[in-house]
């Protein structure tokens, strides 16, 4: 479904050029719940930003459901609207109420009537027990809330993959709970998932399969019994013992 | 006994008293010349209201210029093979446009530009002061759009809006919401600011003000009155704006 090959990314500084990724090859099929741990800093975040060309690749080859993205000419917002992303910030937009956040980009882009769309909206903040707060304004919840709400706006969008990145990074240690199960929720339904995050448990819990990154690359990439329970690189050793 | 004291003390107060009492007497009879005296608060009046119609419709251009020039530099700062030449085209134009006084552009405006057209004084003033504001709205403009978290602007594509559509529907509207006391103050500064209109002929509140004076010979009332019509404007508009900043907090905390 996701394919990259030799991806490579820089960020150019003051301080001259900084590689951040280091060639990546990687294959995401459908269905898979792929879970991206590292140390801060080795790339995660930036390899999955290029996933949907948030960011845009140095060198290297981007392809999604058979296009390739990082090509002049490719309809990039086409692409997105297949892939769902979930930020660290959860960026809902502060002047929209609830229910607009989630209908702004199915009905903006004609794919629904905004009442087909406020229908759908609704439906989906029952799901995340939030139909209440449908016409609250997103400065009004609180930050696992905010998060369960920017996790079905993407789902509006019907996508067949799901990104997130450091879903709950951001969030107050009480509420991380109430996000990580609706993201296990979606994961029981199927939904093709790549998730960057620190929560060891969910990765053990729902992970198909756990990538460790380090400095730009993939250091070991394993089932999660074997990742968590048999790591054979030292560099993963050191980090699971500093983590777990 | 000093004859000196006696000639000063009792006389001179009476002088004094006198003195204030006349100074009471002209101040109402110039009162009466520079206002009421062949109907001459008219000045005034007709001044206040060129001067009104100048400020708002030189307002509105201001602000769809300078919404209009924010956009492109702003669409260029992020992409910047984009839209080069119009960049530059803005660029230009806000140089010149803050480098140089506003009477300035105002007689260009009048005497070479529009000279021959044979548009109205107001109509001249209007699109001088419009072209003269929108530099000040899109620089206001601008820092508005920019300070908007990018995060927001990820949001939107990630949903896969497009550049444009992003801009409009997220970006836009908060940046809006921001930008609304800056933009009430430029339409304060302007509304002083057209007070030069009278260099081009046109009789507008200051003018009005200055004919009254030339045809009396007596400064105080016209000039006083002149700036007391501004500071009453002025401080309306103030108390208006706010109230309106105080109303778009609100809706923040709800």
């Amino acid at each position: 479904m996701i394919t990259v090959k030799n991806l490579h990314k820089s960020f150019h500084t003051l301080n001259g050029d900084i590689h951040v990724l280091k060639g990546i090859d990687q294959t995401i099929r459908r269905g898979e719940k792929v879970v991206i741990v590292g140390p801060s800093g080795s790339g995660k975040s930036t390899f999955l930003r290029c996933l949907n060309l948030l960011e845009q690749p140095t060198e290297g080859e981007v392809w999604f459901e058979g296009k390739q993205m990082n090509k002049p000419g490719c309809d990039v917002d086409a692409l997105r609207r297949k892939m769902g992303m979930v930020f660290q910030h959860f960026n809902l937009f502060p002047h929209l109420t609830i229910r607009q956040n989630i209908t702004l980009a199915p009905v903006s882009l004609r794919l629904k009537t905004q009442g087909r769309a406020d229908e759908q909206a609704m439906a989906l903040l029952r799901r995340i027990g939030l139909a209440d707060r449908a016409d609250a304004y997103p400065g009004q919840l609180s930050g696992g809330q905010k998060q369960r709400v920017a996790i079905v706006r993407a789902l509006a969008m019907e996508p067949d993959v799901m990104l997130f990145d450091e879903p709950t990074s951001a969030l107050d240690p009480e509420m991380v709970g109430e996000v990580l199960a609706v993201m296990k929720e979606l994961a029981e339904e199927g939904m093709t998932m790549v998730v960057v995050t620190h929560e060891m448990a969910f990765a053990r819990e729902v992970a198909t399969r756990v990538l460790f990154m380090a400095d730009g690359r993939i250091a070991e990439e394993a089932p999660p019994e074997e990742f968590f329970d048999h790591p054979k690189n030292p560099r993963l050793r050191d980090f699971l013992s500093k983590v777990l | 006994m000093n004859p000196l004291t006696t000639a000063v003390s009792a006389p001179f107060f009476a002088d004094a008293a006198e003195g204030v009492r006349q100074f009471f007497f002209r101040l109402g009879d110039e009162f009466y010349q520079s206002l009421v005296e062949s109907n001459r608060y008219l000045y005034l009046v007709t001044g206040l209201w060129n001067t009104l119609v100048i400020t708002l419709f030189a307002v509105l251009i201001g602000v769809l210029l300078g919404t209009l020039v924010a956009l492109v530099k702003v669409a260029h700062a992020n992409n910047p093979g984009r839209l080069k030449f119009w960049n530059g085209l803005c660029t230009l134009y806000l140089t010149v446009i803050r480098g140089t006084p506003v009477v300035v552009q105002l007689m260009i405006m009048y005497y070479i530009i529009l000279g021959s057209t044979g548009l109205s004084d107001i109509t001249t003033a209007i699109f001088a002061f419009g072209i003269n504001s929108g530099a000040y709205v899109a620089e206001v403009i601008r820092s508005g759009i920019q300070s908007i978290d990018r995060g927001q602007v990820e949001a939107g594509r990630s949903l896969g809006l497009s550049q444009r559509t992003t801009m409009v529907k997220i970006v836009f509207p908060q940046a809006l919401k921001n930008v609304l006391p800056a933009i009430g103050n430029e339409f304060i500064a302007l509304l002083k600011e057209t007070s030069v209109a009278g260099y081009i002929g046109i009789q507008d509140l200051t003018k009005g003000g200055d004919t009254i004076r030339s045809i009396t010979y007596q400064p105080y009332t016209p000039l006083f009155m002149t700036a007391l019509v501004y500071l009453v404007i002025v401080i309306a508009l103030s108390a208006l704006l706010t109230r309106f900043e105080r109303r778009l907090h609100r809706s923040d905390n709800r």
